[in-house]
């Protein structure tokens, strides 16, 4: 799994890579070469833009975490949506692999808030599993109350922070 | 690090151990008159006034070290709450020659119950020499008399270990002076800082210092998310939870080598760890496919013994100081209360029932009372109860605030409390916190940066 991961973003390293070094060269043509074909008017070619990494795409395409309530870990309805997705992605990327991250909000004791993003991580986690993607895939990580994304002592913050995200595997 | 007795000539090995000595010469019997005392298991104290006098140095050096010596003992009584040190402009008669016999009428003058004398050496070969006297002043009664010699270098430890001498001649008890604080030092989240990245915004460092806050250093750089570090009751080590390569996993820091050792190889995050009370063993939580769980780990035999199966979250054991007995938090009644289980995990019985939830129980070093985290009616308390959940008193109060820590005498509690964190990131800054067992003499304890997660060492033996 782990040589996998690795030689997938070999490979979107090389696609990458090929993409930059055509539109220098492009570029050196139409600079070297005069009009060519057109005489007066140049025209250069735009440099291609850079396809969306992965895991990028699964955060714009997907979205990537889903939110709980205060002090539970079980996967509210109203968020399966974005699980059902992630889990057609997931089948759709067979060889990608995903960490999915439990967090909690500032209320709670800092070992309690440990372990209920663990069960939160968990929770996300069977719920990919049961549609359908393969457990040995999915990797978790709890952060309790450590890595807040919203600040603010207040719910609008506490409801941005409980959340379980799905990571998707190749650098940061 | 060495203190030696002045009354031996051979020279000790170099070691972490301070040898204390009394001398018998300096020693005047107990009178049999009262003596002054104070009851620290009373609510509200009235502090004790105590005159505490430069130490007399024989040479420059020796006098600078004879001020410093009473500066920092002076500061250690007083921030215990239970002694009020006379200001010194106050005084009558100068600090005068140790071997003479104090005048206690000019003490008295002054209100002064209790008199600090010292005197301070440089000897031949390099050490100093400090010795010092406590007096009664109503009663003219020497009530100890000690000397030390010490590497220069370690002279606050010599404050620090004279403080106890005083605190435990007058309360009965043994002090806390002579002890290290380590905690978690991290940067607010307004504030730029070193060692922030992705994985540990707040720049996470465990940091230790001295119970008063100097000889303040940093363990870990921050590159590395770390959480809850506690003594090991030997003090040459600390357990801690540590995010090393995004694995959180349960290490061993060895505060002499600096040497970092991940503690077992656990198919799941292992965290909240506590060393057993006579250091052989360490107890914490492991979480596998989303349940945590409470393991003992022998640290000689590595064999892990799993001591609660439920499917609650079961975490932030610690151990009675007898060893048989670990009280921990669970929801497995619907809601995070505090149980008592004995040491192979058996005889599970719940002890909190107030209103609200109850946290991060430590027991008591005395084994007498429990110290806990409440999260009620949007806020949190630091409380305590007894063993069997009786006699609960509440000592603390904020929006949030967590993680009490015993002295080593069960008699003062250090905790963090954090306010609040406005929108724009400013506020929500967290800072340590003592307060006395009666619920009074609460006090910050100044860090560098931001604090959590204090832990409070034994006495330096």
């Amino acid at each position: 799994m782990r040589f996998k991961v690795l030689g997938m973003v070999a490979a979107l390293a090389l696609v990458v890579s090929a993409c930059e070094s055509t539109p220098e060269s492009g570029a050196g043509a139409s600079g070297s070469g005069g009009g060519g074909a057109g005489g007066t008017s140049t025209i250069t070619p735009l440099p291609a833009a850079a396809p969306l990494a992965l895991k990028d795409q699964f955060v714009v395409d997907v979205g990537d975490r889903v939110f709980f309530s205060f002090d539970r870990f079980d996967v509210e309805p109203d968020q399966r949506e974005t699980l059902n997705r992630q889990a057609a992605w997931l089948k759709k990327f067979s060889s990608v692999s995903v960490t999915i991250e439990g967090h909690a909000d500032e209320r709670g004791t800092r070992e309690y808030n440990l372990a209920l993003g663990a069960r939160r991580a968990n929770a996300v986690k069977d719920y990919l599993v049961f549609q359908g993607v393969d457990a040995s895939r999915i990797k978790t990580v709890s952060y309790g109350e450590e890595r807040p994304v919203a600040l603010g002592s207040d719910e609008s913050a506490w409801s941005q922070n409980r959340r379980g995200v799905t990571v998707v595997a190749g650098g940061s | 690090m060495t203190i030696e007795p002045m009354n031996s000539g051979r020279s000790f090995p170099r070691t972490f151990l301070a040898a204390v000595f009394l001398l018998a010469a300096l020693v005047a019997g107990r009178g049999a008159e009262a003596e002054i005392t104070i009851d620290i298991t009373r609510g509200k104290v009235e502090p004790l006034p105590i005159a505490i006098t430069d130490f007399v140095g024989a040479q420059g050096v020796a006098a600078r070290y004879g001020r410093d010596l009473a500066r920092v003992i002076g500061s250690n009584l007083e921030r215990s709450g239970l002694f009020r040190p006379i200001d010194r402009r106050a005084f009558i008669q100068s600090a005068g020659a140790l071997n003479t016999v104090p005048r206690f009428g000019d003490w008295r003058v002054i209100n002064a119950q209790a008199l600090v004398q010292g005197r301070t050496e440089m000897v031949p070969d390099g050490r100093l020499r400090v010795e010092f006297r406590l007096w009664d002043v109503f009663s003219e009664q020497q009530m100890i008399g000690l000397a030390y010699f010490t590497v220069p270098d370690n002279w606050r430890r010599v404050a620090h270990i004279i403080s106890d001498a005083i605190y435990k001649r007058i309360t009965g008890e043994d002090g806390y002076f002579d002890t290290r604080i380590v905690y978690v030092a991290e940067h607010s989240k307004d504030s730029k800082g070193v060692g922030r990245n992705r994985l540990n915004p707040f720049g996470k460092r465990l940091a230790i210092m001295d119970q008063d806050g100097e000889n303040h250093r940093f363990l870990t750089d921050g590159s590395t998310l770390v959480l809850t570090p506690r003594f090991s009751p030997t003090l040459q080590e600390i357990t801690y939870m540590s995010y090393y390569r995004n694995n959180p996993r349960v290490y061993i820091f060895n505060i002499d080598t600096g040497r970092q050792e991940v503690l077992g190889d656990f198919p799941g995050m292992t965290f909240a760890p506590r060393f057993s009370p006579d250091g052989k063993r360490i107890i914490m939580s492991m979480a596998k496919d989303g349940n945590s769980e409470i393991y003992v780990m022998d640290l000689r035999t590595r064999v892990v013994r799993q001591l609660t199966y439920h499917s609650a979250i079961d975490t932030s054991p610690s151990f009675s100081p007898d060893g048989s007995q670990v009280v921990f938090n669970s929801d497995r009644g619907g809601s995070q209360q505090l149980y008592v289980m004995d040491s192979r995990g058996k005889s599970v019985q719940r002890i909190s029932f107030g209103r609200g939830r109850y946290a991060t129980p430590v027991w008591s070093p005395r084994g007498d009372l429990i110290a806990f985290t409440k999260l009620a009616n949007k806020r949190f308390f630091i409380g305590v109860m007894k063993p069997d959940g009786s006699g609960e008193r509440l000592l603390a109060e904020d929006f949030k605030i967590e993680g009490p820590t015993w002295s080593p005498n069960g008699r003062v509690l250090i905790y963090y409390r954090k306010g609040k964190t406005n929108k724009d990131g400013t506020g929500g800054t967290s800072k340590l916190w003592s307060v006395d067992l009666t619920g009074h003499n609460e006090r910050q304890i100044s860090t560098p940066l931001d604090a959590s997660d204090p832990a409070w060492s034994p006495l330096i033996p």
